[in-house]
């Protein structure tokens, strides 16, 4: 009886818009038989992007994004708001999962070759997506409205400056005029929450379409390389010979995987809890350390470490050059093989890049470039000494920010080397011609330094030995 | 469902040349109609977004301090407010300069702003260094670059005293490029 009420009213629905049976025939569209756990991670992706979309709903019931109530209403939301921590952890670690996904994704379907004829589009249409969950990201940490938001402002701004013409145009669109203000935050609140969506649900219909048009791409064989001729024939033949309809014989396994990762996403939200807010998002408070998060904290390394010189350049024409080397790719290896074992450079490349971003993420965590204005005053033990010279010259190495940049005794900066030992190593000559004509990453003290202080900094240093004397 | 299908004509319906154009011409009004109107509301949204590209703020003198409160010599962070802030900016319609009184009457001030990518450089009065917090960039006293990846020297902003009050010209974020 109640199967039969449903069944009649399933059918005039399905009569009346016609899209009941098609949506049905496309969920059971057939896909190659193995075709496993390496295929979930698109799923993944756009499964984290519709955790952010509702998430980031929720979010926007008490968001304000005014400069000066945006910090208030993440406090209410973080302290006072019921589920209001759990949800902006949902949103942040949901934010670092589609990221993490997007790029498993892509060096999966970059391994498999599947960005191969007649895939073109898929592979550029994913890597505006990529872009896109950038954007995102960037703008988001931008919302969170605490004082590394101001500063990722004016980071970005000054990125933005070195396109060459047009640059301070760009950084004044940017900062929402001359500086970081009122205008600032309601923008970037308009492009994270409208402009960018609107963007990634449009091309996430597309991608999709693309896919259902070209059907998912059979796992690769060693020896046997696309060719355009006669590839959409095989790919027909073998679909209706051993093809398995995507819902479920598929499916199962990208909602399964899209479980573990949102029971992850929950539990790190849950337990390790959303990024502090940090100080009021005042530009004034010169007191600050501004770090991007995890995600972009492999870029905040590769800024520190350009050659000197060369970020006027590369600031701009780096990314733009990786942008347009990833949209070309399959333009301009679009047949051939398309297993990993018969393509040793494109394994290298992942490797490499994960590799690469790997050690500067490393490097960025730990920022050895940033000089410590934490460092502890040097303790009696380390000095050595009670009065005389040595005890001038270690007074000396702390006031003149010494200690903010070179390690003695564990403590200190790690922008220099370590003069824990340095006396080993150099002569009171060779030291006194470093300190008093620095270098490409050291002041030059010559000016700075009075010769009493110089002659104490060299009589502390040189009882910087690495056995006692 | 029947799409309209303007330009092969259907089986069993002949086109006249006289049939043809009239299509033509619809199908070229219902493209400009919708052009059009497509731009009407286009120009406003575009605009409304791209204003801060042309924008210019009218810069203004910002007391911040009377001179005796500055140490010759010395040089202090020094607050004040953006020239003309949004009502709802809060705090940051704030900025801020590095400070120093050189003699009786003479003052400069710095940008806090590093030259590489805008982080708020900190002074280090004993070490009479400027260091910067994000990527290591560290400039002598006089802003000039000591160290790490600055490109220039730091931004230098208007200051005057009038009426025995230290006096800040409010500035854009410098930007680098």
């Amino acid at each position: 009886m109640v199967k039969r009420i449903f069944n009649q009213v399933w059918n005039w629905v399905d009569d009346r818009t016609g899209l009941l049976k098609m949506l049905g025939e496309t969920a059971r569209h057939l896909v190659p038989p193995d075709a496993k756990w390496w295929y979930v991670f698109g799923t993944a992706t756009l499964c984290a992007f519709m955790m952010q979309v509702l998430t980031g709903i929720a979010l926007a019931f008490a968001y304000i994004p005014s400069a000066s109530e945006a910090w208030s209403t993440l406090r209410f939301i973080n302290d006072t708001a019921p589920f209001g921590h759990f949800l902006r952890g949902l949103h942040y670690y949901g934010a670092s999962a589609m990221i993490l996904m997007v790029g498993v994704h892509m060096a999966q379907v970059f391994l498999a070759g599947a960005y191969k004829f007649p895939r073109e589009l898929n592979w550029a249409t994913g890597v505006l997506l990529l872009g896109f969950t950038l954007v995102m990201g960037f703008t988001g940490q931008l919302l969170r409205a605490d004082q590394n938001a101001v500063w990722t402002v004016v980071v970005a701004a000054e990125q933005a400056g070195r396109v060459p013409f047009l640059g301070s145009w760009l950084a004044h669109f940017i900062l929402g005029g001359n500086t970081v203000g009122g205008a600032t935050f309601t923008r970037f609140f308009a492009i994270h929450v409208f402009v960018m969506p609107g963007f990634i649900f449009a091309f996430v219909g597309l991608h999709l379409w693309l896919v259902l048009r070209h059907g998912v791409s059979e796992p690769p064989q060693p020896g046997k390389p696309v060719n355009p001729a006669t590839y959409r024939q095989e790919y027909q033949e073998m679909l209706h010979k051993t093809g398995r309809p995507f819902w479920p014989d598929a499916a199962w396994r990208d909602l399964v995987f899209c479980l573990a990762m949102i029971v992850v996403i929950a539990l790190l939200a849950g337990l390790a809890g959303p990024p502090e807010l940090g100080k009021l998002p005042d530009p004034s408070i010169v007191e600050a350390s501004p770090r991007p998060d995890w995600y972009f904290m492999w870029y905040f390394a590769v800024l520190a470490l350009l050659p000197h010189g060369t970020e006027q350049y590369l600031l701009v024409y780096g990314p733009l050059f990786v942008g347009l080397v990833l949209i070309a790719l399959p333009f301009l290896f679009n047949r051939g093989e398309r297993s990993p074992r018969r393509r040793p450079w494109a394994v290298a490349t992942v490797f490499i890049v994960v590799v690469a971003i790997a050690t500067l993420w490393r490097a960025g965590v730990k920022s050895p470039w940033s000089p410590n204005f934490a460092a502890q005053p040097l303790s009696a033990a380390i000095v050595g000494a009670t009065n005389g010279p040595v005890l001038v010259g270690a007074q000396v190495f702390q006031t003149k920010g010494c200690l903010n940049c070179h390690q003695v005794g564990g403590d200190g900066g790690q922008r220099g080397p370590d003069l824990t030992a340095v006396a080993d190593r150099l002569t009171p000559n060779l030291m006194i011609l470093r300190i008093a004509n620095g270098g490409v990453n050291m002041p030059a003290y010559a000016a700075n330094l009075t010769p009493a202080q110089m002659d104490a900094l060299i009589a502390f240093l040189q009882t910087r030995k690495s056995s006692p004397p | 469902m029947k799409e309209p299908n303007p330009e092969p004509a259907a089986p069993g319906c002949p086109v006249t040349p006289a049939e043809l154009s009239r299509r033509q011409f619809l199908a070229r009004l219902s493209l400009a109609a919708g052009g059009t109107g497509a731009l009407i509301v286009a120009v406003p949204v575009a605009g409304f977004i791209l204003a801060p590209f042309f924008e210019r703020t009218k810069e203004v003198w910002r007391s911040v301090g009377k001179v005796e409160n500055f140490k010759i010599g010395d040089t202090t962070a020094v607050q004040y407010e953006d020239a003309s802030p949004l009502p709802w900016a809060g705090v940051t319609a704030r900025s801020a300069a590095w400070l120093r009184r050189v003699n009786a009457d003479t003052f400069i001030a710095f940008s806090i702003n590093c030259t590489h990518l805008g982080c708020p450089v900190r002074w280090l009065a004993d070490a009479s260094l400027f260091m910067c917090p994000c990527h290591g960039g560290v400039y002598y006293a006089d802003g000039t670059v000591a160290a790490g990846p600055p490109p220039l020297p730091l931004p230098r902003y208007p200051v005057r005293v009038k009426d025995g009050q230290v006096q800040i010209q409010t500035s854009p974020v410098p930007i680098t490029s």
